[in-house]
């Protein structure tokens, strides 16, 4: 199943589903990617409240879209890590050490933008 | 049958069994007063049960009684197993002990085993045919109260358990996205487990950017407990929150250092006031004192007087 994509203003925000294959997450890697660059967004959202499991392959694959993104010039976030999720990602030692996360969409937004102002007022 | 002590001719009198157990019954039945209350004089001479008054012993026995004889009579021990679970759970808090438990029900046992050997005391081979259908319902009866009293204990106590886990692991909110985590007592894996789990769900349900860990109360921490509160921290962090962690004390401190735990993700701070001043600051508040405590509760004493 295709990730919906939703863009809002400078951001990209994509929503997985439960049950994602690993060519869907590939598929989103690439077309996150492109994006980005089409709309020439600031911040990328990657919610995964949905999910009750990631395996170390979706792991591998969020930390992939999160740094070709900043490569990309735009910030990502992951949003929405569920309790479970989080304690079996920190037992298995995949803890995403140098990505921003953030408890939701409304959050991911607030910390996006908040650093979106600072890049500005440093000019960037 | 004393002459010859292998295995003696009852295999076959199966129907004879079961038509000497109605008849025990039927006796066990008619002489019910007279016995019940010979196992109450016998209860009270062995000070058992002393913790419970005439009145209830009187209620309890009569029923345990019945529910016995019924048992002797159906051969089937599920209600005496669910009235057994009911007795104890409300003995239990009153003191009664195992040992107390499997002493009454072999009393009953005995009472009745006594009574028994009056009523077929002429007739010897009768008499132990009799036992041989009274004895194994008897004691699957004495085995299935003590088991039942057992298990309910054994019940109370997990629930007791469960109980103080909780109770030692309040998660508390004392601001808009900020939660304590006050940590009491002795942390082993398990409990560290539970704690983690708890905060986490507390993160998502109180919507916290931010959590203060204090260990003022944990005595000793070793290298196993260490890396839990690190990877505790790691969780939080991947669910958008920020642990703040006071009250590490010298001997704790050392040993982290010691021990060789990765501290570089571990945000101190010395003690919890200091702990919540960071969390606030972390959170974009600013304390401030508006004026004087003692002009304000003046001033307060004033709209008092006006009203």
């Amino acid at each position: 199943m295709r990730t919906p994509i939703l863009k809002q203003g400078d951001f990209l925000i994509a929503s997985l589903q439960p049950a994602l294959s690993d060519e869907d997450l590939e598929w989103l890697r690439d077309t996150l990617a492109q994006q980005v660059g089409r709309f020439r967004s600031r911040g990328v959202i990657v919610d995964v409240t949905l999910l009750e499991v990631l395996d170390s392959f979706a792991i591998r694959t969020l930390r992939a879209i999160a740094q070709t993104c900043e490569l990309r010039g735009a910030e990502t976030v992951i949003v929405g890590i569920q309790p479970e999720v989080a304690f079996s990602m920190v037992r298995l030692g995949l803890t995403l050490p140098d990505i921003a996360t953030a408890l939701d969409v409304e959050e991911g937004l607030a910390l996006l933008q908040r650093r979106l102002r600072r890049r500005r007022q440093r000019g960037g | 049958m004393s002459a010859n002590p292998s295995p003696p001719s009852h295999e076959p009198s199966r129907a004879n069994q079961a038509a000497l157990l109605s008849e025990l019954v039927a006796h066990l039945r008619e002489r019910r007063d007279e016995l019940r209350e010979e196992w109450v004089r016998r209860i009270t001479e062995s000070n058992l049960l002393t913790n419970m008054s005439p009145e209830e012993i009187r209620a309890e026995t009569t029923s345990i009684y019945d529910n016995y004889v019924e048992v002797l009579e159906t051969g089937s021990v599920e209600a005496l197993q669910s009235y057994a679970r009911n007795l104890s759970e409300r003995i239990i808090p009153r003191g009664v002990e195992t040992p107390e438990v499997v002493n009454i029900v072999l009393l009953l046992r005995d009472v009745l085993a006594r009574s028994l050997l009056r009523k077929y005391r002429d007739d010897v081979a009768k008499f132990e045919e009799v036992l041989d259908a009274y004895e194994p319902a008897a004691n699957r009866i004495a085995n299935t109260v003590a088991t039942s009293f057992v298990e309910e204990r054994e019940r109370t106590i997990r629930q007791q358990q469960e109980a103080i886990r909780e109770l030692s692991t309040p998660v508390l909110q004392v601001r808009e996205r900020l939660l304590i985590l006050p940590i009491i007592g002795v942390i082993d894996t398990q409990r560290a487990r539970q704690l983690t789990e708890q905060l986490l769900r507390s993160i998502r349900d109180n919507r916290a950017r931010v959590v203060v860990i204090d260990i003022t109360g944990v005595p000793s921490v070793d290298s196993k407990v260490a890396n839990h509160l690190a990877q505790t921290v790691e969780a939080s962090r991947l669910m958008g929150a920020t642990v703040v962690v006071t009250g590490l004390s010298a001997e704790v401190a050392q040993t982290l250092v010691m021990v060789g735990v990765d501290l570089g993700k571990i945000n101190a701070v010395g003690d919890l006031q200091s702990g919540i001043e960071e969390a606030e600051r972390l959170l974009g508040y600013r304390v401030v004192r508006v004026r004087d405590p003692r002009s304000s509760r003046k001033a307060l004493e004033d709209s008092w007087e006006d009203t």
